[in-house]
């Protein structure tokens, strides 16, 4: 059982908590993930290592609830215990080297984004950050993005808060502009990485996107996180639990991860009106 | 009296009543039944039977104790080389082990010295509430990392001799395939638990939820003070056969499908993991594993096809496992394989483009070859599609772990005799060392580590 030490809401639908685990926090690493249980009939869901505190042995996880597993996540209270939580998983983000970095966080995608900006800001790395949300409601970390960046561009979608538009136009400005990066690291939404691969594309900077596709263990045994890359013509099946969870966004079928990512999205809604239902009668 | 020429039958639960439920198939036999069964041994001095078990127990002893009426002293015997054998009563193909060199068997059925055995240890299990007795420690830790058959055989021989074994599990339960992949039906997760509880009585320490190679590096076992390290971390990544389609959603690895109903419960209505299924569900392969896969689908209400490329008389799967499928209802689609697998707008399977097969000479495993029929393609329709087809080593263990060597494939390379890997004081077994293969020959190898690990800190410590 894993103590959940710290609980804060960061939007209406989106948690911050910070776990008790000393042996994933020793190791975590930026660009890793966990996979938790909530209680004993709950599924195994993977979420992204959001930061970490060696000293204190906690691993902070931030969470936008969509389904019921993240619904009676969000129940728990400070205090209480979650029944499984094992870490850190999977391959930490590759910044060695890197000196001019583009960072684009996307909704609560910006939770994975914060340590990778953090990490390469502590590591000498000029860090530009573009962050994205819905509406001036949804925006989270801004004061941190700012800490770990250079230069923050943040965006929303219907122009609430920050400059009007999505992340990808900012992005264009720049590049077009002549602005030259060694690395974008885009973590968020399916659809908003592809289209920074996409417009990236033209000035040939390299691309890596972090993929949060289903899994179950997490390990590398059960296959449903397999995803296809395409290289050289070439289509390869990688599995994110241990070849990734981040790869390079030129080879990512982005196409094919979205209809996979939407496999049980019948089952979900069913299950999290069953939950919604049952915290409604408390 | 004249010997019964054939084994008494096991009864089961009738076809068409288990395939709609996940309990146990087979009932167990009675203690008459049990009885007469032991009968047919002809106790046979130079006992060809123990050399075919891969942990060498004393078959015709423990046969005789069950005729005597003494079940609790035949479960001695077992116990005294088996960890398992609730487990292994179910689940060895002792028709290639011990039954296969029974000498009964010459001239008729040999004795059903599985079922035997299984009737023990269900008796011991339901009788018996005696605790093992723990061992004095000797003070020496050893880590043992995965909780599957082949871990569990090897903590349970290293605590029975009083080393102080931590078992490292990377699931949320113990237990590995027994857990996550063999279905209920065949092996009831009671049964398992029990086996657990015990080695949990020799003392033995279960830490689930900790992943060597990533949570803990077997180098920071050595730091931590664990004298000896056991790796039986299983078979890893499943294997597609990398034709069109297989990233469709309904199409799964039989791992992934295995993994979702019995360790996640996805069968239960209070479950909240997810499997979708459909009426028309295709399996791919023909080992144990497809077997498994084909009467899970079967039990959450589909109509059930095997897919193999070669003919019946080549199924790897036990003979035993083939009946129940096909008795449940289970088609076979022989000299068949998939060549791409069909999909509609929304990315979910819609059919399966098929290929006939033939067979030509033998090829290095010793089976005839199927080649491919071209022009024979046809396409059925399907909602989902199970490939069984093997798995390959995990590599989160050789990726982290200095000075391990491993074979091209990504299985660890052990001494035969002592599973020493390359790296001192560091042992393996199991799928991690052989690739896919069956729960008893994992076992076997856990106790031979045991006994070589044992072997080396007793010298170390001297």
């Amino acid at each position: 059982m894993y103590r959940i030490v710290r609980k804060k809401k960061l939007t209406a639908a989106v948690t911050q908590m910070e776990i008790e685990a000393p042996l994933v926090a020793k190791k975590a690493q930026p660009g890793q993930f966990i996979i938790l249980r909530v209680d004993e009939n709950g599924e195994r869901i993977p979420l992204t290592v959001a930061g970490y505190n060696r000293e204190e042995g906690t691993v902070r996880i931030i969470f936008q609830v969509v389904g019921s597993t993240t619904e009676m996540l969000d129940e728990k209270k400070e205090g209480e215990f979650i029944q499984d939580f094992v870490g850190p998983l999977g391959v930490a983000t590759d910044i060695k080297g890197l000196k001019k970095v583009c960072v684009i966080g996307g909704g609560v995608g910006c939770a994975i984004a914060l340590p990778v900006a953090r990490e390469l800001s502590a590591a000498g790395a000029e860090v530009t950050s573009i962050i994205g949300f819905r509406n001036r409601e949804n925006v989270i970390l801004e004061d941190e993005f700012i800490k770990s960046s250079k230069k923050l561009v943040l965006m929303t979608d219907d122009g609430s808060y920050g400059r009007h538009g999505n992340v990808t136009a900012p992005l264009k400005e720049m590049l077009e502009k002549g602005e030259e990066f060694d690395q974008i690291i885009a973590i968020g939404p399916l659809i908003m990485m592809k289209f920074v691969v996409a417009a990236a594309k033209p000035f040939g900077v390299p691309v890596t996107v972090s993929m949060n596709p289903i899994m179950i263990d997490g390990t590398g045994m059960c296959g449903g996180c397999r995803l296809t890359l395409v290289r050289d013509g070439k289509r390869i099946t990688k599995f994110a639990c241990v070849d990734g969870p981040d790869f390079n966004g030129y080879e990512v079928d982005f196409d094919e991860a979205m209809l996979r990512s939407r496999s049980y999205r019948g089952f979900e809604e069913k299950e999290r009106e069953k939950t919604c239902r049952l915290f409604n009668i408390h | 009296m004249a010997i019964e020429p054939k084994k008494h039958a096991m009864p089961s639960q009738e076809p068409i009543i288990r395939e709609k439920n996940f309990k146990e198939v087979a009932l167990g036999y009675t203690a008459e039944i049990a009885r007469e069964e032991a009968n047919r041994c002809l106790n046979c001095k130079n006992k060809p039977c123990v050399s075919g078990c891969p942990v060498n127990i004393d078959i015709p002893d423990f046969i005789a104790q069950i005729k005597k009426g003494d079940y609790e002293a035949a479960y001695g015997v077992i116990s005294d080389s088996s960890s398992l054998p609730a487990v292994c009563g179910r689940v060895c193909p002792q028709e290639s082990q011990c039954e296969k060199h029974c000498t009964l068997g010459i001239k008729f059925e040999p004795v059903a010295i599985g079922r035997l055995e299984r009737f023990v240890a269900d008796w011991h299990n339901e009788h018996s509430n005696a605790l093992p007795k723990r061992a004095e420690s000797n003070g020496l830790k050893v880590a043992v990392i995965g909780s599957g058959p082949a871990g569990l055989a090897c903590a349970g021989d290293l605590a029975k001799k009083g080393y102080q074994v931590t078992i490292f599990e990377a699931l949320h339960s113990a237990g590995g395939v027994l857990v996550y992949g063999i279905p209920e039906f065949r092996l009831p997760k009671s049964i398992v638990a029990k086996e657990i509880d015990t080695l949990k009585a020799l003392g033995v320490d279960i830490e689930t939820d900790v992943v060597i190679g990533k949570t803990l590096t077997i180098d920071e076992l050595f730091e931590d003070e664990y004298e000896a390290v056991f790796v039986g971390s299983g078979a890893g990544l499943p294997k597609f056969m990398g034709i069109k389609g297989e990233s469709l959603n309904g199409v799964y690895s039989a791992n992934e499908f295995l993994t979702r109903i019995n360790l996640m419960k996805a069968y239960k209505p209070d479950s909240h993991t997810p499997i979708r299924c459909g009426r028309k569900v295709f399996v791919v392969g023909g080992g144990n594993v497809a077997m498994d896969a084909a009467r899970c689908a079967r039990r959450l209400g589909a109509d059930v096809s095997i897919i193999y490329r070669r003919t019946e008389k080549e199924l790897p799967a036990r003979k035993e496992e083939i009946e129940h499928a096909k008795e449940e209802g289970i088609e076979f689609m022989f000299l068949t394989s998939p060549v791409e697998i069909l999909g509609d707008e929304n990315g979910n399977v819609s059919g399966i483009i098929c290929r006939e097969m033939a067979l030509s000479e033998p090829d290095e495993s010793g089976r005839a070859r199927p080649i491919p029929l071209y022009d024979s393609d046809y396409t059925i329709a399907a909602d989902c599609v199970i490939m069984a087809l093997g798995t390959s080593p995990n590599p989160l263990i050789r990726n982290t772990t200095e000075g391990l060597e491993t074979k091209k494939w990504g299985g660890i390379i052990v001494n035969d005799e002592t599973g020493l890997t390359s790296r001192e004081g560091v042992y393996a077994g199991g799928d991690a060392v052989t690739g896919s293969a069956t729960v008893i020959l994992a076992m076997g190898a856990g106790k031979q580590a045991a006994a070589a690990i044992d072997e080396y800190l007793t010298e170390k410590h001297s």
